[in-house]
């Protein structure tokens, strides 16, 4: 069974209206369980548009997305998968323990099978000492932890984030991605990932999708194949550069004005 | 900071009077200085003093306890129309919120309320609820003063809790979204929690708003054993007896401030979690 599964996904905003969007058109993608897939492209590409319609979020205008198998609706309702923002969005009344519990809450759990699972999760995540603090006396990286073990809680098998850090300084912005792959290595969870730095999609992911806006589709699928990562190594290497200089082209392509590219674009706003 | 603001307006009001022109003054002919001499603004001194007079002569009851009871009995109405008006305009907050409809339709009519003079509607809801009677249960006089706190008391809850309600972060609302939450979850775990800090300035008003709607109701009602009739029996009095009707004034005033202290103390139960900044 395929964790996620896209066919034909087309997502066109204010339909009807003159100025109507077409943030994804005929996009196809199949995700196994158990892979890191990252989207990176520039911004308006409907990589995270792309997201919400797998989290079913966002309506679809035309397409199907399965998760797990299901539709995205039955697997939204079944909690089949957590998510992560930019922002940490943590709410700041609950201790960083409640805030942890909230998935679980909402899917009535009782009072104590959520507090030990929040509490192992945020073992996971390395924050066991902070379980009673707020999210304000936090830092933005340790934030993001607590967002992830949220994340996590109902042990999804699929975790979709949106430039989770985004917000980070770089040095706070590299552990946290060494951070993620151990985690998501101990839970065994596959991993759509928006992003719109190269060497961070090139570090974490075992497939690298590339995206094109106006209209949005995948313009190229990167296989990454550098092994088990280890933070500083891999990071250094010749294969890891190699990576991020092939990702690099491909968006660059887009960039580049393609004349067939144009064409279409133009045949697709007539068909509207 | 309370008492240093006290003591500066005591020395105000005894400095105006010996600054402050004994007949009033005129500023380019408009007579708009308020007068200084001790019929219209008696001694500090005199107005407390005489908290500890007889109410009338030959009584045992001292106007303190006259007034302390008037002011208890006004608290009472006034808790109970803060109650009501915080109620129903939760209500109205959430009700907006979950339908845009309402909110287009209903906002114009909440705002048009609040500009009815009271004093107008006031007798109305007393004779409306003299007749009232459900299953045995008769309306008493008390409860339209009540109702009149309540009438002010609802407008800036339901506004400020609207705004609170629908100023939650678009990320969080798709997180309770991810989570395939009820409406009426995200409601409880979301929204009312971020709309704390938009509610307690709005039941700070209310609070205030509920005791001035009583004691304009006692007043126009003529309703006994409040605060608001008791500054319009003192009022009678004030040719002869200046300083009585100030008791009943600063009564008036404790009043609003109990109020407020007790919104004041739901704020520090409820905030004292939250970072500093947070929206006030």
């Amino acid at each position: 069974m395929t964790a996620v599964e896209v066919r034909g996904l087309t997502k066109v905003f204010d339909v009807g209206r003159p100025n109507a969007v077409e943030a994804l058109l005929d996009i196809d993608l199949t995700i196994e369980p158990g892979e890191f897939v990252s989207l990176i492209g520039p911004s308006g590409c409907g990589k995270s548009t792309q997201l919400r319609l797998i989290a079913d979020l966002v309506e679809p205008t035309r397409g199907e997305v399965l998760v797990n198998g299901k539709p995205a609706r039955r697997a939204r309702l079944d909690q089949d998968y957590g998510m992560a923002f930019q922002e940490a969005g943590l709410f700041e009344w609950r201790s960083v323990v409640k805030n942890v519990e909230l998935p679980l809450e909402v899917k009535g759990w009782n009072k104590v099978k959520r507090r030990t699972r929040a509490l192992e999760m945020l073992e996971l995540v390395k924050l066991s000492d902070f379980a009673e603090h707020f999210p304000w006396q936090l830092s933005g990286g340790m934030q993001q932890r607590v967002a992830i073990a949220r994340a996590l809680a109902a042990h999804p098998p699929l975790l979709l984030m949106d430039e989770p850090f985004g917000a980070l300084d770089e040095m706070t912005r590299e552990h946290m991605q060494a951070e993620l792959l151990r985690i998501c290595g101990e839970t065994s969870t596959t991993v759509v990932f928006v992003t719109h730095s190269i060497p961070e999609a090139v570090y974490l992911s075992t497939r690298v999708v590339v995206m094109s806006p106006r209209p949005g589709r995948i313009t190229d699928v990167i296989d990454v194949d550098l092994g088990p990562r280890r933070d500083v190594e891999t990071r250094e290497a010749e294969a890891f550069f190699r990576k991020v200089t092939e990702v690099r082209e491909a968006l660059r392509g887009i960039d580049a004005p393609d004349p067939t590219l144009e064409v279409e674009a133009a045949l697709g706003a007539e068909d509207r | 900071m309370f008492a240093v603001a006290l003591v500066l307006v005591v020395l105000l009001w005894e400095l105006y009077k010996v600054v402050g022109p004994q007949e009033g003054g005129t500023v380019f002919g408009w007579t708009i200085l308020p007068r200084a001499n001790d019929r219209a603004m008696p001694h500090v001194s005199q107005i407390l003093s005489r908290f500890a007079d007889p109410d009338r002569p030959g009584s045992d009851t001292t106007i303190l306890q006259v007034v302390l009871a008037g002011a208890w009995f006004t608290l009472r109405l006034a808790l109970t129309g803060f109650v009501i008006g915080t109620l129903v305009g939760l209500s109205l907050a959430v009700v907006m919120t979950r339908f845009k409809v309402v909110e287009r339709g209903l906002l114009p009519y909440l705002v048009i309320s609040q500009t009815v003079p009271l004093i107008a509607l006031a007798p109305l809801v007393v004779s409306w609820g003299g007749k009232l009677s459900i299953g045995g249960f008769e309306w008493p006089r008390w409860l339209s003063a009540a109702v009149m706190g309540a009438f002010l008391a609802f407008f800036p809850v339901a506004v400020g809790t609207l705004k609170g309600l629908t100023s939650v972060p678009a990320a969080s609302l798709e997180l309770m979204g991810s989570y395939a939450a009820s409406w009426r979850q995200t409601l409880f775990k979301l929204r009312f929690p971020a709309a704390v800090p938009f509610m307690i300035p709005a039941l700070k008003l209310a609070a205030t708003a509920s005791v001035i709607g009583v004691i304009v109701a006692e007043l126009s009602t003529g309703l006994a054993g409040g605060i608001g009739r008791l500054i319009i029996e003192y009022a009678r009095q004030a040719t002869g007896d200046p300083p009585k009707v100030f008791t009943a004034v600063i009564g008036a005033a404790l009043l609003g401030l109990v109020m407020v202290g007790l919104v004041a103390l739901a704020d520090v139960a409820l905030m004292r979690n939250r970072p500093r900044e947070a929206v006030g």
